[in-house]
């Protein structure tokens, strides 16, 4: 498996995740539809997933693995508690839309 | 001795927490009952340490906890048992254990009655820790412990707001002595680096006579003497002190915790007696205040002022005994008078509650027939504080007045006049409230009654060692071997110098006959006065010319809320309005106001856009990475 990941050179994994990554910034900053921001919030995730798994075979050190099932575990969880969020919020109000959710202010 | 020696206090202590903390559950009998017993347990041990110090005439120190170990200052919590403080224990809680009894009596109507006895458990506690601690931080505690407690029970009826005014006024002149007292302490620690005694002596021992820090520390230890045993200039609460309960008035303020001040000075005495202008000191301000407050004590109507203003003139005269280096002669009438001055107190407690509150004695009179027992104690205590022979009081006052006589003749003519004003108030107070006529109202004559036994054994049996207190110290005129000044001998360090002149035989009997005819005199025309013309004292409205002036106590109450109260509270208003209202409040008020504009404007950026949120918030995590990566 390892000569596989190393098959590629590294510089094109930092790219790869470099644009996902942004990918996922500019879709949390644009998008209205609460769904698609939690599925670019995935997306950074996974971008420093790649990362990180990148740099663990390149660097023969396994410790960054074990940080990556840690966020993958975290953002199970965290997709769990946010689509729940997200079903209850759409049958209060009916939509999804991030800027319908103004209440909470001053 | 030291598996023992700690009980003394821990008992009484135990006592206060069983009926501090039970007050609300424990039966009024029963907690009168584990308020003296433990009182008793005391005495027994204090008995049985008084044996083993007679026996190997010397002190030991107990050390039991290292308290404070800060750089070369070490506190230990060690008490100390010698001649002093064995002696000392003996007077606390033998008197403290009658007075327990007596207040089982006193104050069996009484709602708080639990918790009376859980102060006086308490203070004896304190009074205990006084004597018995090893070092001048000990002693300290002990002292301010006594203070706290005095103060409770001073103001113990507080409801009223004059007997909380007496109990403030008792612990803020105290305050002012004790500042007196914790200088003295540093000084002695900057200049001999320890506060335990036998170091701090050892270490005097070394100094010339009258060196300015010897001096400097039997001074500033006066003050603080001064504030807790009533001398000029802070005696002032002392006869104010007499809003609290008789028994408080007899343990308290006559026995024992006033006479803490002649106890730290007799503890110390080789710092006084290396310092003979300290000495001088002590013995004017003592014989000053004798004389002042015997004087007082001539025109005041209510029993217990009497005798309160008694106890500050037979103070002043204990110290001035102190001021001519007689220690031990100090030490026996501060016993004899603890002996007499607690019995007169009590008689008047069991008189004012024959009498149903009234304390004022020219609604009193012929009480003599209906309180017998209280009469005849009453009389004795009276024979024994004016020195008639063979009372005890004749032994103490007899000694103290020749030392006096020994130091300088004036002295001792003063000092005759103190006696001789004490003796004619004395009497005045006995026959204007037992003999006569019955000057009271039709319901309390039809009231009156003597007291039940548990207050008249408590008078019997000090009325018994008012009488028999002098055989302590029969001097060797008399054919005695002067047992307690032998008995002290071994810690009052001597120079040797104070007995360098003798006076012959002949001179001490023509001292006493003076004395003696003086005393005789002064009977005879009260007698006449009281007795056989039945005078009554006047009312205050009749009072005229210095008659008022004394009356009005010399005014010195007046004199000093008009030089310092006034004042105080004066400035403290000038400081209320002007430093606190114009500047403090200003300041604080404007930070907190600034603080509340600033967020009015702030809490702008809570818009509730969701997405104006996830810009900044991505927005800052640019500028923190460029700020980490270019700039820094």
């Amino acid at each position: 498996m390892k000569e596989v990941v190393q098959g590629i050179p590294l510089n094109y994994y930092l790219a790869l995740s470099t644009v996902l990554f942004s990918i996922g910034v500019l879709g949390v900053l644009f998008r209205r539809n609460a769904i698609i921001i939690l599925m670019c919030v995935e997306l950074m995730l996974n971008s420093v997933n790649l990362l990180l798994v990148a740099f663990s075979a390149f660097h023969g050190d396994a410790k960054a693995q074990v940080f990556v099932f840690f966020i993958m575990i975290v953002a199970a969880a965290e997709v769990a508690v946010g689509l729940a969020l997200m079903v209850l919020i759409y049958r209060n109000i009916k939509s999804l839309d991030i800027d319908f959710l103004n209440k909470l202010k001053w | 001795m030291k598996e023992i020696a700690w009980l003394l206090p821990a008992l009484p202590l135990a006592g206060f927490i069983i009926n501090g903390l039970g007050r609300k559950y424990i039966p009024k009998t029963l907690a009168g009952i584990i308020g003296s017993a433990t009182v008793l347990g005391a005495f027994i041990i204090g008995i049985m340490l008084f044996m083993q110090v007679h026996e190997t005439q010397q002190g030991q120190v107990l050390n039991y906890y290292r308290w404070l170990s800060v750089g070369s200052l070490v506190v230990d919590l060690g008490l100390y048992v010698d001649q002093l403080s064995a002696w000392m224990i003996l007077i606390i809680t033998g008197i403290g254990f009658l007075i327990h009894v007596y207040s089982m009596g006193y104050m069996s109507h009484d709602e708080g009655h639990n918790k009376f006895f859980a102060y006086l458990n308490l203070f004896v506690f304190f009074m205990l820790v006084l004597v018995m601690g090893s070092n001048y931080p000990m002693m300290f505690i002990g002292w301010e412990g006594v203070g706290l407690c005095s103060y409770l029970l001073i103001g113990f009826w507080n409801t009223n707001t004059n007997y909380n005014n007496a109990a403030k006024k008792a612990f803020v002149m105290n305050r002012i002595g004790d500042l007196g007292f914790l200088l003295g302490m540093f000084m002695i620690y900057y200049n001999f680096g320890s506060l335990d005694y036998n170091t701090v002596f050892a270490k005097v021992a070394g100094f010339e006579i009258n060196s300015p820090v010897l001096v400097a520390i039997a001074l500033l230890l006066f003050v603080g003497a001064m504030g807790k045993s009533a001398q000029l200039p802070l005696y002032t609460w002392l006869p104010d002190a007499m809003a609290g309960p008789t028994p408080v008035s007899a343990l308290i303020h006559a026995a024992t915790m006033v006479t803490a001040g002649i106890y730290m000075i007799v503890r110390s005495n080789i710092i006084y007696t290396l310092a003979p202008h300290a000495q001088d000191v002590v013995m004017v301000v003592g014989l000053a205040t004798s004389i002042f407050a015997a004087v007082i004590g001539l025109k005041q109507n209510d029993i217990k002022k009497v005798l309160a203003y008694s106890t500050v003139s037979q103070l002043g005269l204990m110290f001035m005994a102190l001021g001519v280096g007689a220690y031990s002669s100090a030490m026996f009438h501060v016993t004899t008078h603890a002996f007499f001055k607690a019995l007169l107190f009590l008689g008047s407690g069991s008189v004012i509650h024959a009498m149903g509150g009234e304390q004022d004695m020219r609604f009193m009179g012929g009480l003599k027939k209906k309180l017998p027992i209280t009469f005849i104690t009453f009389l004795l205590g009276t024979l024994a504080i004016c020195g008639i022979p063979p009372l005890s009081g004749f032994f103490s006052k007899d000694e103290i007045l020749l030392n006096a006589f020994m130091a300088s003749p004036v002295i001792w003519s003063l000092a005759v006049i103190s006696s001789l004003i004490t003796t004619i108030y004395m009497l005045r107070l006995l026959f204007v409230t037992f003999y006569g006529k019955f000057r009271g109202t039709h319901e309390q004559e039809h009231h009156l009654h003597e007291s039940p036994a548990s207050m008249t054994i408590p008078l019997v049996i000090l009325c018994i060692l008012a009488v028999f207190g002098g055989l302590l110290n029969v001097p060797e005129i008399f054919g005695g071997n002067a047992w307690a000044h032998h008995y002290f001998s071994g810690m009052i360090i001597s120079t040797g110098e104070e007995h360098g002149h003798h006076v012959s035989h002949a001179t001490e009997f023509i001292l006493m006959g003076v004395m003696l005819t003086l005393i005789a005199a002064a009977f005879v025309v009260l007698r006449n006065k009281y007795i056989t013309k039945g005078a009554v004292p006047e009312k205050d409205e009749e009072m005229t010319g210095f008659t008022k002036l004394i009356g009005n106590k010399f005014m010195v109450d007046e004199i000093y809320d008009f030089f310092i109260v006034k004042p105080a509270y004066l400035m403290s208003s000038a400081l209320y309005y002007v430093a606190e209202l114009k500047f403090i409040d200003l300041i604080v008020n404007a930070i907190g106001d600034g603080i509340v504009g600033l967020g009015r404007i702030f809490r702008r950026l809570q818009t509730g856009n969701i997405g104006f949120y996830i810009f900044t918030m991505v927005l800052s995590i640019v500028a923190i990475l460029v700020f980490k990566y270019f700039v820094v």
